[in-house]
């Protein structure tokens, strides 16, 4: 089965994408920073990562940069979810290494049709 | 898939609540002359969380009041705006207004946005340099424009024929794109999704076998999409990889001077900025593909309402439901505490049914098995109990703000100090206690603290101090509120209290009973009666708020000095500490906090009042006597004064003693309500099930006060005023 880690600080947030995710049959493990995605990663293995930008401890765009950094998540897709507002800094995640963003606020529908998109 | 997004709003709000106090707290903490960078980051942070919350959610008048206010703290982050003592206020008096709307969305209720647009107004004038009225003008119908309906609008150029034929694609990925995690395979699935795609791939690049690593990209293709999509379809497949490829998109059949104009980067700049609502370009944008709309005239009309509806239809969910978030040690050690009481069940449970022979060993194993289940129920209780416990910074929280704006108003200088912030005690108790803090801090805010000069004249620091603490002591949590001001003079509260016939003349009080005339209703030291405090009402009401806790108040106080409250409470208001007695073969509760003292009844100190009850002369205090038989009619023939014992309790400030048979033991009783199983009972407060399964009534000292009448008590204050 697809496995997802799901980065977000917001409680609700990360309930909702959770909710979704799973109802769409993939599994998925939550944490709710960086630092704690990051050891989630590194005792896992997980076929996308989808982690919000700002965070406490450790930020999407360092989880990231860390994440590349792993043999084992070297091509792993990573989305970020992010405002519409952060345009530089969707390009700070890019350059970081990630494959992608999904622009909030979005729909669970628009999560799973992006999701798709990169895990087919 | 539908997923009914309200399922999350009770989190979304309770979450976002404590961001806002994250908020409030950090702004308070934050010296603008020389700001923290983490202390910001955190404000950043958790604007940024309710704002992408509240967007998601539909609460688009947050989500829209959050943008302006997350637009300049970014600035403040990043250095290009300062931060000054009049934006703080500017960010507190937004936390205020995020609250009350959060709390009318909360409760299903539009929220009123007049007090947001004023904010947001200001923030703009700060943003745009401009003045304020300037910024009026200019800005604030652009951010009226949610980022949610702009969005919205573009989704209806999707009707607008840009291309009948489909486009040319020409796609030269980086080397290195691979490493992004994004493959040139993935984009050409998508495409094929919009319409009938053709590719070629130029292997010219492609080296021999031997050379070839795995994560480079060597190819570069040529695709024709055809079909009828909007141009934005297939630039958003290319989304991601912007900058790492060289692309060009150019209609198939349309002229070659329509390419450069469809080059990926101009739109999705202009839908990227368009949210600011500073960019020119983005307005510009909007406003061309609406008129380019214009021959379908349905296709914006229906994106534009489509938006904002579903926000209502999914406020499904009841706002009322209360949540508690719980540690996961909490719930962990409950459920490690569920599987110790299955073992146990499981061994007696093996004892019972072996159907041999009882012997001696069988009689102490069930009494093992019995002790054990004993501790099992015990530490389930507790851990319970420990889930309804917060930390009492949940209430203290509240208090850097109060005394920040309440220092302002009153001119004084006063340091705020929380100690024990993370002493827990059980969310009801909590939620009852924090009006009388609140009222307290208040006090000693305007009449306890003294203004700066007057501090100075006394060889005081100027500026005053405020300590609350909270500590647990046995079965009860201690809050201190302690404040180093001028101290309660108890001869002038005597002076007032007489001047207002709440004491008699020639009465005279000790120390301890002079203070407790501060909670007597309609009393007031100070002459001038300021907006916050000292009109009178207050202290009695804070004292009943307590008491209702089954809880006391103490008060410590010296001249000059300062002074303590000291407020002792259960630790939970599911158990109470109970001293059973019997009266007429029935057993009763009284709270222990409520039981001054216990005595067996001298016959000539009893006193019977003409008109009245009987009185007690205790140490030539006159206490009237209450007959729990005649109050819930139990017996026509009490037994003799001689057989009975006199329990003394005190409530409201006012002591009465009460007959019973015999004094029980002392223990801990779960309460259960009365009124939500049968009905309220006058002088009953709950009933509890005794370990011999009966029950037995919890009573409600105060309301058996009051169910005696006004008569005896009366009756009992003339007999104190005349042996005085």
């Amino acid at each position: 089965m697809t496995k997802i880690l799901a980065v977000d600080d917001s409680a609700s947030m990360r309930q909702m994408v959770v909710f979704t995710l799973q109802s769409a049959g993939y599994e998925v493990v939550e944490a709710s920073d960086g630092l704690l995605a990051l050891d989630a990663a590194k005792s896992g293995h997980f076929d996308l990562v989808l982690t919000d930008v700002n965070m406490p401890n450790m930020d999407g765009i360092a989880l990231v940069r860390e994440l590349r950094q792993l043999e084992a998540y070297k091509y792993t897709p990573i989305l970020m979810l992010t405002t519409e507002t952060a345009g530089d800094r969707k390009m700070a995640g890019r350059s970081a290494g990630a494959t992608g963003w999904v622009v909030k606020p979005f729909n669970p529908d628009k999560l799973l049709a992006t999701i798709k998109k990169v895990i087919g | 898939m539908s997923i009914d997004l309200s399922q999350f709003h009770a989190v979304f709000f309770e979450e976002s609540f404590e961001g806002l106090d994250v908020m409030e707290n950090a702004l308070l903490e934050l010296q603008p002359e020389n700001p923290d960078s983490e202390l910001i980051n955190s404000i950043f942070r958790s604007a940024h969380s309710i704002k992408g919350g509240s967007g998601t959610f539909g609460f688009i008048s947050i989500s829209e009041f959050t943008h302006i206010l997350e637009t300049l703290l970014d600035k403040i982050r990043e250095g290009e705006e300062q931060l000054d003592a009049d934006s703080v206020e500017l960010f507190l008096q937004s936390v205020d207004c995020m609250r009350t709307m959060l709390e009318a969305l909360q409760a299903e209720t539009e929220p009123d946005t007049t007090r947001a647009d004023q904010l947001a107004i200001m923030f703009q004038s700060i943003l745009t340099g401009a003045s304020a009225a300037e910024a009026k003008g200019l800005d604030v119908p652009a951010t009226g424009a949610s980022p949610v309906i702009q969005e919205s609008v573009l989704p209806g150029s999707d009707s607008i024929p840009d291309s009948l034929a489909g486009f040319h694609i020409e796609f030269t990925p980086e080397a290195d794109m691979l490493k992004g995690g994004n493959d040139p395979v993935r984009m050409m699935r998508e495409l094929a999704t919009l319409g009938e795609l053709t590719s070629t791939p130029d292997t010219g690049a492609l080296p021999t076998l031997r050379d070839m690593q795995p994560d480079v990209v060597y190819l570069n293709w040529c695709m024709d999409l055809h079909g009828d999509m909007p141009l934005e379809d297939v630039q958003e497949v290319f989304e991601w990889v912007e900058g790492e490829c060289d692309l060009s998109i150019s209609r198939l059949g349309g002229s070659a001077d329509s390419a450069p104009e469809v080059m990926p980067s101009n739109v999705a700049e202009a839908v990227d900025h368009a949210p600011d609502g500073t960019s020119t370009a983005a307005t510009k944008t909007k406003a061309d593909e609406q008129e380019s709309a214009k021959p379908i005239p349905d296709a914006p009309k229906t994106a534009s309402p489509a938006k904002p509806a579903p926000a209502p239809a999914a406020r499904a969910g009841k706002a009322e439901s209360s949540s508690i978030r719980v540690g996961i040690d909490k719930v962990d050690s409950l459920i490690n505490l569920v599987g110790e009481l299955v073992i146990t069940q499981s061994m007696l449970g093996q004892m019972g049914g072996s159907g041999e022979v009882i012997t001696d060993d069988h009689i102490g194993n069930l009494r093992e098995g019995l002790v054990q289940l004993e501790q099992n129920t015990r530490e389930l209780q507790d851990s319970v109990m420990r889930i309804r416990m917060l930390p009492i910074s949940f209430a203290f929280n509240r208090f850097p703000r109060m005394v920040r704006d309440l220092s302002l108003q009153l001119g004084k200088k006063v340091r705020l100090e929380l100690r024990g912030e993370q002493t827990e005690l059980d969310k009801t108790v909590m939620e009852k206690i924090n009006d009388p803090l609140v009222h307290l801090v208040r006090n000693a805010m305007d009449h306890g603290i003294e203004s700066p000069n007057v501090r100075a004249d006394q060889g005081k620091d100027e500026t005053g101090t405020i300590v609350l603490n909270a500590f647990h002591q046995g079965g009860n949590i201690i809050i201190e509120m302690i404040d180093d001001g001028g101290g309660i003079d108890a001869d002038k509260l005597v002076a007032k209290a007489r001047a207002n016939g709440i004491v008699g003349d020639n009465e005279q009080l000790n120390q301890e009973q002079k203070l407790d005339l501060l909670f007597a209703p309609g009393l007031s030291t100070v002459e001038q009666v300021s907006d916050l405090s000292g009109r009178g009402v207050g202290m009695d009401v804070v004292r009943r708020n307590i008491q209702e806790l089954n809880g006391s108040v103490d008060i410590d106080t010296e001249l000059g000095k300062g002074t303590t409250f000291r407020i002792r409470l259960p630790l939970t208001l599911a158990i109470l500490d109970g001293q059973l007695v019997t009266v007429a073969g029935q057993t009763y509760i009284f709270p222990l906090m409520s039981i001054s003292e216990s005595l067996q009844i001298d016959e000539k100190l009893v006193n019977n009042v003409a008109g009245g009850g009987d009185v007690y002369n205790l140490r030539d205090e006159y206490i009237p006597i209450l007959s729990l038989d005649s109050i819930f009619g139990l017996r026509t023939e009490p037994l003799s004064y001689d057989q009975s014992l006199l329990v003394v309790v005190e409530a409201e400030g006012m002591k009465v003693s009460v007959v019973v048979d015999d004094l029980m033991a002392q223990q801990q009783v779960v309460i259960k309500s009365l009124e939500d199983n049968y009905t309220r009972v006058p002088g009953v407060s709950g009933a509890t099930i005794l370990g011999d399964g009966t029950v037995a009534m919890i009573l409600d000292v105060a309301g058996l006060i009051g169910l005696a009448g006004n008569q005896k008590t009366m009756a009992a204050g003339e007999i104190a005023g005349s042996a005085a």
